[in-house]
């Protein structure tokens, strides 16, 4: 029993980043049909940019603030003018090879340009262990568990309850008829590209203290991103959000309980799963366009 | 006038001619890309480090030292490619490559071009195929393993055990020696947990060690995994002994775990934390020169580059065959070598010895518990 | 074919025959690799370029048609049984992969290729009794034809250019057949070629089991070439890395997967003097290349083309038909 609860509340805490970088990834789809294959360098990348702050003596979180600004620059701005923007008209594949060329290109960057080694990265939360019924519970997998469940809430609460949130959900919808009523839709899906980078650096800096900070973290944690985004339903956030949190639980438990030599073949498994019998995912709804 | 000029000038011409010829090409094939470019970033500096000294003093012979990189991608069909490159590129010796499903593939186009190649690797398999051409830089899990069993057995008392081993060919070697070890000794595997290159959740993986009923957990991953696996230890306050290699309490190792590094103990060949003042040094001026603390594969790669050097003086002469002959059966003491830090020996196959360190990791330093002889 | 097509392209062959002569070990290795990586690349084109389905498993499928080829020679089998046991396989594994997968649309069959080529590299890894695990397999025999061994890298060489052409020559003929002539109706308009009574799924599904087959063609070379085999050469890094060959070359032209295949092999070699830089410059090219050209560098070259030929309007209806 304490046992199987370990496994959950790790599963959990795991699962939780997962789904950051997922809704990230639905959200990018919904907007601008991109399949961003960078996603996993996406959360790597935002640690390296607090760490550069850190190395210039900037308070924690003064380097974290820095970390968001510059991930939003480079991860929001420049990555929806300099490459989404001028590749929409040819269709989603260049893009998707562009992505592809991008995660390479951040991955490399960041091993020449800093090293290639894991780095160690400072707590946010103080990592106070508790036991809860047998479990080992560490006050660092609640507030990550917390911290993204509040950002994913937010989220969701912002694009159905304001103004701008509707907007943006028309422009993804329906980007013809949002711009017949008068929505800007091009400044709707940079909110989409910011809002990525923005949940990119949270998911970054709650993971980094913890996995460490690696240039080749992104490898992993953007297909299980990849992954959940579909297991869930990829044209919503919520889907993406128990997709993360499914896959957490089941890669947990599948190395317990199941084997541990295949415990990467379990998600694969549940894709597959999924596109057999529910294409649209577990919680998604068909989508109008096919063609 | 004229005369001068013509001296000159031939003077100049037999000078850019001798520095020409008298080049001495090494190879360096290591992972810069891939799952394997931490490590043979690291083999790389410590080759490089080592010939920029060697350069320094007058090179090898009074000849300068010139390394010509080459990138394996940690690909062993590219690996292959490369050491093909550098042989047509004319090279005297090889260093690298660390990881050993490259080397096993690369080692096959040194021997037949008669090219001799220092390799990081650890796998038993590559000092087994008789291949008179490879040289390890440091021994292979199937001579540190043993030595470490003997001292969990007779030292530590330990009767059961939890294996948390990577699933790579590095992993694996290391596992199938342990394996092959632990019946001389009568220790009992109570639960066998393979992990993912790269894995970085190990939740899973210390609860099933933690309810295992072992002795104590045998560790055998790669450093940033150890590190991750250390914390989560720590988390889940294992209760247990975790023992390793290099890998589980390297100066890395400690660096990313953090206080959850303090109490992981094992066997040590060469470390950066070794208590002999060469190895310190190397260790200075090392991170003084590249910002980073030097891994086992830094000190591998600085071995080969001074091994070379030595062994070439002794022969007299850059010969590739000489070099090979000379490497069998030979020791190389560090008061006639100080480039190798410490007493070395290879046998007939190529494989290395020396003296190791069982060592234990407490306030975030590493400190010796016995040394343990070569064998 | 117009005499001048004619012209070139038995120029280009006689390039490739004197291609490795006088040249070291590396060149010759690399060209026979440059080869086996096309005919893997023209597969991908086929799924890619023609039928417009992104497989992210054409690694994958050369690793089925590596393994098989490995057992079966170590074996003692005649590599050109094995290759034929490879390129089947690979055929039918397409098959079963894309039937579920082509049932809905969008870009499923890119998932479940992603999934199946982790699988498959897990499974390699795992099943150790067989596949000889992370170890790997070694020493496979390279084939003797008619008492001539290919065993020297030379020989080797011109052996996997035959089979490159033998790819080459089917290629060409299933896209000059009327079935696939279906595939270029198909990429040009999907609704069109539907209403015009083409079966969509079906067609498309053909074309990824065939463009599976030379991945299976393509690994039934490379265990005889490397004479090694481990899981890690087919996991899915390798298969992005065969998708950016045909869409670096060009995707839908005929001569794109070759272009892309010397590119990606020969690049890293040319930007070594960057030394650890050269990695980042080429993700730089590629994404570079991709924003001004999505149609590869032959689609850049013929841009470049037509801006220095005169002018004169053409059929906007022509504009996007396969040409050669």
């Amino acid at each position: 029993m304490a046992e199987l609860l370990q496994i959950i509340i790790s599963g959990l805490a795991a699962g939780s980043i997962y789904a950051l970088a997922a809704v990230g990834f639905t959200l990018l789809w919904q907007a601008s049909q991109t399949i961003n294959f960078a996603q996993g360098e996406f959360v790597m990348l935002p640690a390296f940019f607090v760490l550069v702050g850190l190395g210039f003596g900037l308070p924690l979180w003064a380097a974290i603030l820095l970390g968001l600004g510059a991930s939003l620059l480079i991860l929001g701005v420049a990555f929806k003018k300099l490459i989404v923007e001028p590749m929409l008209p040819h269709g989603t594949l260049p893009l998707v090879i562009a992505t592809i060329a991008l995660g390479l290109l951040m991955k490399e960057s960041v091993k020449e340009l800093y090293g290639a080694t894991a780095q160690p990265f400072p707590a946010i939360f103080p990592q106070t262990v508790y036991n809860v019924f047998g479990a080992s519970v560490s006050v660092q997998d609640i507030c990550n568990l917390v911290v993204s469940m509040l950002a994913i809430g937010g989220l969701q609460l912002f694009l159905s309850r304001t103004r701008t949130g509707r907007c943006m959900q028309a422009s993804a919808q329906n980007p013809a008829v949002a711009e017949i009523l008068g929505v800007d839709v091009k400044r709707m899906v940079m909110y989409t590209f910011l809002i990525n980078a923005a949940l990119a650096t949270i998911a970054s800096v709650l993971i980094s203290p913890i996995y460490l900070a690696k240039f080749s973290n992104g490898e992993t944690l953007g297909l299980v991103a990849f992954i959940a985004a579909i297991v869930g339903g990829f044209n919503q956030i919520r889907g993406a959000l128990v997709g993360g949190l499914l896959i957490g639980v089941i890669d947990n438990l599948s190395a317990v309980y199941i084997s541990a030599e295949y415990r990467s073949a379990m998600p694969m498994i549940l894709l597959i799963a999924i596109i057999l019998l529910r294409p649209q995912g577990l919680l998604g709804t068909k989508e109008g366009r096919t063609v | 006038m004229f005369k001068t000029l013509l001296g000159t000038a031939a003077l100049a011409l037999a000078l850019t001619a001798t520095s020409a010829l008298a080049e001495i090409k090494i190879g360096s094939i290591v992972e810069l890309s891939g799952a394997g470019a931490a490590s043979g970033t690291n083999f790389r500096d410590g080759v490089h480090m080592a010939f920029e000294e060697i350069n320094a003093a007058g090179g090898i012979l009074g000849e300068q030292v010139a390394i010509t990189e080459y990138d394996s991608q940690t690909d062993p069909q590219v690996s292959r490619a490369m050491v093909q490159k550098a042989i047509d590129d004319g090279v005297y010796a090889i260093t690298g490559t660390v990881f050993s499903s490259s080397t096993i593939v690369n080692m096959l186009v040194a021997q037949q071009a008669g090219i001799p190649q220092f390799t990081g690797s650890e796998a038993p398999k590559i000092t087994q195929m008789n291949n008179p051409y490879i040289f390890r830089t440091a021994f292979g899990s199937q001579k540190g393993i043993p030595k470490m069993t003997k001292y969990m057995a007779e030292e530590m008392g330990i009767k059961k055990v939890a294996v948390v081993w990577a699933n790579t060919e590095f992993g694996k070697g290391g596992h199938s020696a342990f394996l092959d070890e632990i019946g001389n000794f009568g220790i009992e595997i109570v639960a066998d947990i393979p992990t993912e290159q790269a894995q970085t959740d190990f939740s899973a993986d210390v609860l099933k060690a933690k309810n295992s009923g072992a002795d104590a957990v045998f560790v055998y991953v790669t450093e940033e995994e150890s590190a991750r696996f250390l914390r989560e230890a720590q988390k889940q306050s294992i209760g247990l002994p975790l023992i390793g290699e290099t890998t589980l309490i390297g100066a890395k190792v400690i660096e990313l775990a953090g206080d959850a590094a303090n109490g992981a103990m094992g066997h040590v060949g060469l470390t950066a934390a070794a208590d002999i003042p060469a190895v310190q040094e190397m260790v200075t001026k090392f991170t003084e020169k590249f910002k980073y603390t030097p891994d086992h594969n830094a000190i591998k790669g600085y071995t080969a580059a001074y091994a070379i050097k030595c062994v070439t003086e002794k022969n007299g002469k850059v010969d590739s065959q000489a070099l090979a002959d000379a490497m069998h059966g030979l020791t190389l003491t560090a008061a006639e070598c100080p480039g190798v830090l410490m007493d070395v020996s290879w046998d007939e196959n190529g494989e290395m010895s020396r003296e190791s360190f069982f060592v234990e990791v407490k306030d975030g330093k590493q400190t010796i518990k016995a040394i343990l002889p070569p064998n | 074919m117009k005499p001048l097509t004619l012209i070139l392209l038995g120029l280009a062959l006689v390039a490739l025959i004197l291609a490795p002569i006088g040249q070291g070990n590396y060149i010759v290795y690399t060209l026979s690799s440059w080869l086996l990586f096309s005919i893997s690349a023209m597969g991908l084109n086929l799924t890619l370029g023609y039928a417009g389905q992104v497989s992210l498993a054409q690694a994958g499928f050369m690793g089925i048609g590596a393994y098989i080829t490995a057992l079966m020679t170590l074996a003692g089998i005649h590599w050109v049984v094995a290759a034929g046991v490879s390129i089947s396989s690979c055929f039918a594994v397409g098959l079963l992969l894309g039937w579920p997968a082509l049932r809905v649309q969008h870009h499923f069959l890119a998932f479940v290729t992603l999934a199946f080529n982790t699988l498959l590299f897990l499974v390699l890894r795992n099943e150790e009794e067989v596949t000889g695990g992370s170890f790997g397999l070694v020493g496979m025999p390279r084939p003797d034809f008619f008492g001539l061994s290919t065993m020297s890298n030379l020989n080797f060489y011109y052996f996997s250019l035959v089979c490159f052409l033998i790819a080459v020559a089917v290629m060409w003929g299933i896209l000059r057949s009327p079935w696939g002539r279906a595939f270029k109706a198909l990429r040009e308009n999907p609704i069109r070629a539907e209403s015009l009574g083409l079966k969509i799924r079906r067609q498309t599904l053909l074309a990824f089991a065939i463009g599976s087959a030379f991945g299976g063609l393509a690994g039934a070379m490379q265990a005889p070439l490397v004479q090694f085999i481990e899981p890690g050469s087919f996991g899915l890094i390798h298969s992005l890395k065969i998708l950016l060959m045909v869409v670096v070359g060009g995707s839908g032209f005929f001569f794109g997967p070759m272009l892309g295949a010397a590119v990606v092999i020969l690049l890293p070699e040319l930007l070594r003097f960057t030394e650890g830089y050269y990695l980042m410059i080429y993700a730089a090219l590629v994404i570079v290349l991709m924003v001004f050209s999505p149609n590869g560098l032959i689609g850049a070259g013929q841009k470049i083309w037509l801006k220095f030929k005169p002018k004169h309007e053409a059929r906007r209806d022509m504009q996007k038909g396969f040409q050669l």
